[in-house]
């Protein structure tokens, strides 16, 4: 029908959140840069503490700069609330320990970012959470992993370090089948390339330190929850959501589904992860992401166009052996890339050189306008050799398993020039021949 | 709280405690394709302010049992034999939008049994579009997202609802479609009919015997304040404008709240 509809993306990503401020009048968004907010009386003071009214008491909790944030990333989501953490690392495990405990189960994509890996590996099993790892595109092994404890699904739109397309339409249907979230890291695709919602994510966070900052600057992360998944439904059918349908002691009592039909998981994740972890973010940092959020559309468009001329130019050269990019006919995902990612595929990608290691690292340390360290989706273009680096003290075999080969070069193209950023990799590939 | 009601289950939020039917007892109805969660803030807070708080799932939406009813009038018949089942003799009526004409129907049916009546961003008649109607025909996701869209006034309700950093749009949407999927039919076209359909507005304020009071959002597009005048004088209400559309509870909620305490103050007089 005709009418009204939400304002679309750009719009969102400048106003969503935020009103020009009612004490002064400033139009961008005000850093509140104060631990604490005064009570009105001792009676407004109760009230806010037991859920009766909204409003800010402590910045752990919550803060007007990073509500503002926390409501604009959600929006773009197409979400019903987000909670702003210290880190993407914070916000994989706030999501966690908001449903899991000692005895709980995860059913995890085997293609994910190292700390992830981690995190679910080590540590948490450290704390009796399991968690099984499956290839992303076994649905089978996905299938065949859950257990009457598992609590989620989790992957990553795209996978470390190949870039597989996690089939989210797919993976959504089988786990609600069985009364389980999806959960996605959406980092390096953002919601300017997808928005996993649409295709049946329940769950979503970022690293918003790579591309919803965009400047490299600041370390932070996004929790978003898309308000569908119905918990007490799931736990109606299989009891295992009782953190959030039966009364919580640590919070008066409460029944977080009860109190929010489609936001129980925010408010049990702010009222103990945020409150008992304390794993919040600086509202200075919230600030700074906001500022990169403003021009995300603009950013990520010019990502992908110089990410397209780039992998272009390395899929036609000779010391090449292999170029991952989804949209590469090549590649295993690539129908799936096409359906799931139409706008493109992000801007990090990994390739390899024909040589030793040795000539990986002498590819790296002549490229002058790659940053050589350890991130990706700075506006700066950047530049990591896993063998000598982040996995160097496997062989060459266990390399291999793990999808890396001793000339692997993962790149993150940012916005430069593009026709420089190619003339840096041609005299770089020159210096690896020679090494 | 769960309550037998007509044969069928409903359920009932109480604001976080235990229902005391010795203390003074208010109601809460929500509007079409919502459930109890819109008055989270406002019940808990009446509920520790000593009050017996009823926040109700409308038959068919939420924890309760369907099917959803067909008019107001059945609807306001369900209300009262709920309010027998909970042994609650008489209370003030809070309703929004659909919720309002629910609340008026039963403040007309048994003037005994209502201490208060408000009505939030209501209008009438609550006249809806064919062309919504049809939408809703076609596809009940693309009718609740417009609904959704005019439902909001601004993109930043602040300090929002139920908490800082809930989107108010994308959290009403979620729920909107979770209704739409928990019901039996297409619950989109059943609530809007209800609210369409009812023709017995002013005869039925004529009736009320309590004080009454009109809470309206000045830039409400699903329910115009212009939409009102015969209402309120019908009513003799008191009529408050805040500065919110009309999901009123969600954007305002600090000032709905104020206008609430006023309205439903031992002191507030017809």
């Amino acid at each position: 029908m005709p009418g009204y509809s939400d304002p679309g993306f750009d719009t969102l990503a400048l106003h969503a959140g935020a009103a020009p401020d009612a004490a002064t009048g400033a139009r961008a968004v005000p850093i509140h840069l104060t631990t604490s907010f005064v009570f009105e009386s001792s009676e407004h003071a109760a009230s806010l503490f037991n859920m009766e009214r909204s409003g800010h008491v402590y910045s752990r909790i919550s803060n007007p700069t990073n509500a503002v944030l926390e409501e604009r990333v959600a929006a773009l989501e197409g979400g019903a609330g987000s909670i702003a953490t210290a880190s993407g690392q914070a916000a994989l495990h706030l999501a966690i320990a908001t449903i899991a405990a000692a005895g709980s189960h995860i059913v995890a994509s085997s293609a994910l970012y190292g700390g992830s890996h981690n995190l679910l590996h080590y540590t948490l099993a450290r704390f009796g959470i399991a968690t099984t790892f499956v290839r992303p595109g076994d649905v089978d092994g996905w299938r065949d992993a859950i257990r009457p404890e598992t609590k989620l699904f989790f992957g990553e739109t795209l996978g470390n370090p190949g870039l597989d397309v996690l089939d989210i339409p797919t993976l959504a249907a089988l786990a609600h089948e069985h009364d389980l979230p999806l959960l996605v890291d959406s980092t390096f695709t953002t919601p300017w390339l997808m928005r996993p919602f649409d295709h049946g994510a329940d769950l979503l966070y970022h690293s918003a330190t790579k591309f919803l900052s965009g400047h490299g600057t600041v370390i932070g992360g996004v929790l978003v929850d898309s308000g569908r998944f119905d918990w007490a439904a799931a736990t109606g059918r299989t009891g295992r959501f009782k953190e959030l349908t039966e009364a919580y002691d640590g919070f008066h009592g409460m029944v977080f589904s009860d109190e929010s039909t489609v936001g129980a998981f925010l408010l049990r994740a702010r009222r103990e992860g945020l409150r008992d972890f304390g794993a919040s973010m600086s509202p200075h940092t919230a600030w700074l992401i906001l500022q990169g959020i403003e021009t995300l559309p603009l950013r990520m468009a010019r990502h992908v166009e110089n990410t397209r001329k780039v992998v272009a130019f390395l899929a036609g050269h000779e010391r090449v052996a292999r170029v991952g990019y989804p949209e590469l006919d090549s590649h295993p995902d690539h129908a799936l890339a096409k359906r799931l990612l139409p706008r493109g595929c992000g801007s990090v990608f990994s390739f390899d050189l024909q040589g030793s290691r040795e000539q990986g690292r002498a590819f790296i340390e002549s490229l002058k306008i790659f940053s050589h360290l350890a991130n990706v989706g700075d506006c700066r273009s950047l530049v990591i050799h896993p063998a000598s680096t982040t996995h160097f003290r496997m062989d060459d075999a266990a390399l291999a398993r793990s999808g890396i080969g001793p000339g692997t070069i993962r790149l993150s193209i940012g916005l430069e020039d593009a026709d420089d950023l190619i003339d840096d990799l041609k005299r770089a590939l020159k210096a690896a021949a020679k090494a | 709280m769960r309550l037998a009601v007509g044969g069928r289950e409903a359920s009932v939020y109480t604001g976080g405690k235990a229902l005391d039917t010795t203390l003074p007892a208010i109601v809460f109805v929500h509007g079409a394709m919502h459930d109890h969660s819109v008055w989270t803030l406002l019940a808990r807070w009446f509920a520790h302010h000593g009050h017996a708080v009823l926040a109700v799932d409308l038959p068919g939406h939420s924890g309760s049992e369907g099917p959803a009813l067909a008019s107001v009038e059945a609807l306001a018949d369900w209300l009262l034999a709920l309010l027998d089942a909970a042994g609650v003799a008489q209370a003030a009526l809070v309703g929004h939008s659909m919720g309002s004409l629910i609340a008026l129907e039963v403040a007309a049916q048994s003037p005994e049994r209502v201490s208060r009546l408000v009505m939030i961003a209501t209008a009438y008649p609550m006249a809806v579009s064919k062309a919504l109607f049809d939408a809703a025909e076609r596809d009940p996701h693309v009718a609740i997202d417009s609904v959704n869209a005019f439902s909001h006034s601004t993109l930043a309700g602040k300090p929002s609802h139920p908490g800082p950093g809930s989107w108010l749009h994308g959290g009403n949407r979620a729920l909107m479609r979770r209704m739409q999927a928990g019901a039996e039919g297409n619950l989109f076209l059943d609530d809007f009919r209800v609210c369409d359909r009812y023709r017995g507005g002013l005869e039925a304020a004529a009736r009320v015997a309590c004080p009454a009071t009109l809470i309206l959002g000045e830039s409400d597009q699903m329910t115009s304040p212009k939409q009102t005048a015969d209402l309120a004088a019908a009513l003799r209400a008191d009529v408050k404008r805040l500065p919110s559309g009309h999901a009123v509870m969600t954007e305002a909620p600090e000032l709905v709240l104020a206008a609430l305490r006023q309205a439903l103050s031992p002191t507030a007089i017809a």
